[in-house]
């Protein structure tokens, strides 16, 4: 069954390459994040929402999440156009999508260990 | 997969997990990392640490992508290094500005390890291409400045030869190229002991250092022959000689020798494959064309070799113009010759002789738009000249054994006088005594002009005064070597006297023929005078020499040099 928030194709790959630095990359992926997530909250300049959201679509997309990656691609291409009400809306689903594709990962965490 | 020298890659990607993944990549296909977070780091890093490669995001705090691509670009001069610019961005005015900042290809992510891979290894193969170009480049430059002063001394020697001969006196002007010795192009003037002067220019097949090597040994042929009193033919033989000898068999000398002779108001000409020359008749107006008769210097063995020159009269102020052929063959944007009737066209134009040059030259630009540098034109005048000594230089002193009691007879038989001239030999001798040496102009004169009427007028039997005209000058020319070429008997004898008197010496000569002899007395009624095409030569031989007379019926002349001790 195919998982709408990580592609799981995309996780193997990743566990290949980084071999003994999966769970570093896995890590540093989730404090990357949160820090872009806090900058996205703090702030409401269009230019600044559309750098970060840019940011970050790029090292969701490589780490196979893809809805967020979507979630950022869409914030990233409207920030100049929409209201703040919509943007702030848009950045709330980022939000909540991070939520759902961070227990994956920390799943993945405890997989390394127990491989 | 080719196994693949290590590179040195830059990653320049603000976003951490993206560059730990990609280090991770790259590292793993055997090349070196160095990271930085932005841009003004990647401009560092390449700075301190000169990467192969640089994987660059475009979007970074502090200095983006495309600001650091330019200044890597411009750090890294002339070597290529190339950048992968890492970009999500999709739209197309976006990635144009990766390329328009100096990026050479992109990746896009999420990353693909197996296309990143074969973008390196595609980079990578670019700028060896590129180090290989530039190191070949500066090889070629580091091989043409290494040429360019090898030409600088070679050419520095050749005009050490070369300008020993007297292409600065006033009768002679020439237009050529500093560097025309390496198109092949020659050009040699120097005075005979007697005062004449001989003219060569050449062309040698090919260009550059090959072209030019025959040069030095032709030169040397050239003056040493002239300056010891050999005719043209004798040059000409040893020139042709000693090319055949030393040059490969694609290669010769196309040339053009003159013999101007103030005293016989005469030019001899030996055309060898270069273009028509020009005897310009001032009274006239009339222009002679001089062809090419033989075959270059260089081709044939001396056997085949043919050494018949033309003489034609000419008078004071005349002028022979010679040409090479860069001249004649020089092309238009359409591969349109100039071409020789262009060149007459050019003739018929000119209305100040003096600048000749100059037109030709403004025609050939007219026709080309540009000037060649292989076209070589030399023109001589017949002046009004003093008697020229012979370079003094030409004979090293021998020391004090200097000959001053001796004589010595010679007689040149048939045989011999058809191919033989016996001049340089005797002048030679004669000069081997110090005293005579300061006259060696007038002596060698003299010598000649008695050998010749004795050959000519006395064993061959030629009227002199068939060389009244034109025609008849030439008609003259034609007997002679007619005559010459089935010679059987007949004899020329030298007489030569040293005996010393007083402070210093005398020189006898005599000179006897085989001839009919002539009537002394009707000739030595005439004025002395040298300015007529026939007879001359005994006035000549009056004006030199001492004690000039005639006996026999004129078939035996004697005349004497004196001289002085120098103090």
């Amino acid at each position: 069954m195919t998982d709408p928030h990580v592609d799981r194709d995309v996780l193997d790959t990743l566990r290949e390459v980084m071999e003994d630095g999966y769970q570093e990359l896995l890590e540093t992926f989730l404090a990357d994040s949160e820090s872009r997530l806090h900058e996205l909250q703090a702030t409401t300049s269009a230019k600044a929402l559309s750098d970060v959201a840019h940011s970050f679509k790029g090292s969701a997309s490589n780490m196979g999440a893809v809805r967020l990656a979507a979630l950022c691609q869409d914030l990233e291409s409207n920030a100049k156009d929409k209201s703040p009400e919509t943007l702030a809306q848009l950045v709330a689903e980022i939000h909540g999508e991070f939520a759902n594709v961070r227990s994956v990962y920390e799943d993945e965490k405890l997989h390394v260990h127990t491989h | 997969m080719q196994a693949q020298e290590p590179l040195t890659v830059l990653i320049a990607e603000d976003s951490a997990a993206d560059r730990l993944l990609l280090s991770t990549i790259v590292r793993r296909q055997g090349h070196e990392v160095l990271t930085a977070s932005n841009g003004a780091e990647a401009v560092d890093t390449f700075e301190r640490q000169h990467p192969d490669l640089v994987l660059m995001d475009a979007m970074m705090p502090v200095m983006d992508g495309f600001e650091a691509a330019r200044q890597i670009k411009a750090l890294a001069g002339e070597a290529l290094v190339p950048i992968i610019f890492l970009t999500s961005l999709t739209e197309s005015e976006a990635l144009a500005r990766c390329l328009e900042a100096g990026g050479d290809d992109f990746l896009a992510k999420p990353y693909n390890q197996v296309i990143l891979a074969a973008k390196i290894k595609a980079m990578d193969r670019l700028r060896r291409l590129q180090a290989t170009v530039l190191q070949q480049r500066d090889l070629i430059a580091k091989h043409h400045d290494y040429l360019l002063n090898e030409q600088r001394v070679a050419k520095a020697v050749f005009d050490k030869v070369a300008h020993s001969g007297c292409l600065s006196a006033p009768s002679i002007r020439y237009l050529q190229s500093p560097y025309a010795l390496f198109n092949g192009d020659l050009l040699l003037a120097a005075y005979t002991p007697a005062g004449d002067m001989h003219v060569m220019l050449g062309d040698f097949t090919g260009h550059g250092l090959p072209a030019a090597v025959g040069a030095m040994p032709l030169a040397e042929v050239f003056y040493g022959m002239t300056a010891k009193g050999y005719g043209l033919a004798e040059t000409l033989r040893e020139m042709n000689a000693k090319l055949k000898r030393i040059l490969p068999v694609d290669m010769f000398c196309c040339a053009t020798l003159l013999c101007l002779s103030f005293q016989r108001r005469s030019v001899e000409v030996w055309n060898g494959g270069m273009p028509d020359g020009y005897l310009h008749r001032m009274a006239s107006g009339e222009r002679v064309p001089l062809p090419a008769r033989h075959l270059p210097l260089g081709i044939l063995s001396a056997q085949a070799f043919d050494d018949r020159t033309d003489v034609y009269p000419m008078a004071v102020d005349d002028r022979v113009f010679l040409l090479s052929d860069g001249v004649i063959d020089t092309c238009d944007a359409n591969d349109q010759l100039f071409g020789v009737e262009r060149l007459q066209q050019v003739f018929a134009a000119n209305r100040e002789p003096d600048r000749l040059f100059e037109d030709i030259e403004q025609a050939l630009r007219d026709f080309r738009g540009q000037a060649r540098d292989d076209v070589s034109m030399v023109e001589v005048s017949l002046l009004e000249s003093a008697q020229t000594q012979g370079p003094a230089s030409a004979y090293p002193e021998s020391g004090p054994s200097c000959p001053l009691d001796w004589s010595a007879s010679f007689e040149f038989r048939g045989a011999t006088l058809r191919r033989f001239n016996p001049l340089p030999f005797l002048l030679q001798l004669l000069l081997e005594v110090h005293g005579l040496r300061s006259q060696s102009g007038a002596l060698y004169s003299v010598l000649a002009e008695l050998y010749s009427n004795a050959l000519e007028h006395g064993v061959l039997g030629l009227d002199s005064s068939l060389k009244r005209d034109a025609a008849g000058f030439a008609r003259y020319y034609e007997l002679r070597g007619a005559r010459l070429a089935s010679l059987q008997d007949g004899f020329v004898r030298v007489h030569l006297q040293v005996q010393p008197q007083g402070e210093g010496g005398c020189l006898v000569i005599r000179v006897e023929d085989s001839g009919k002899g002539f009537d002394v007395a009707r000739i030595m009624e005439r004025p002395l005078d040298t300015v007529r095409l026939s007879g001359r030569g005994i006035s000549l031989v009056r004006q030199l020499g001492r004690n000039a007379s005639w006996s026999d019926q004129g078939r035996s002349a004697s005349v004497e040099f004196f001289w002085e001790i120098e103090a």
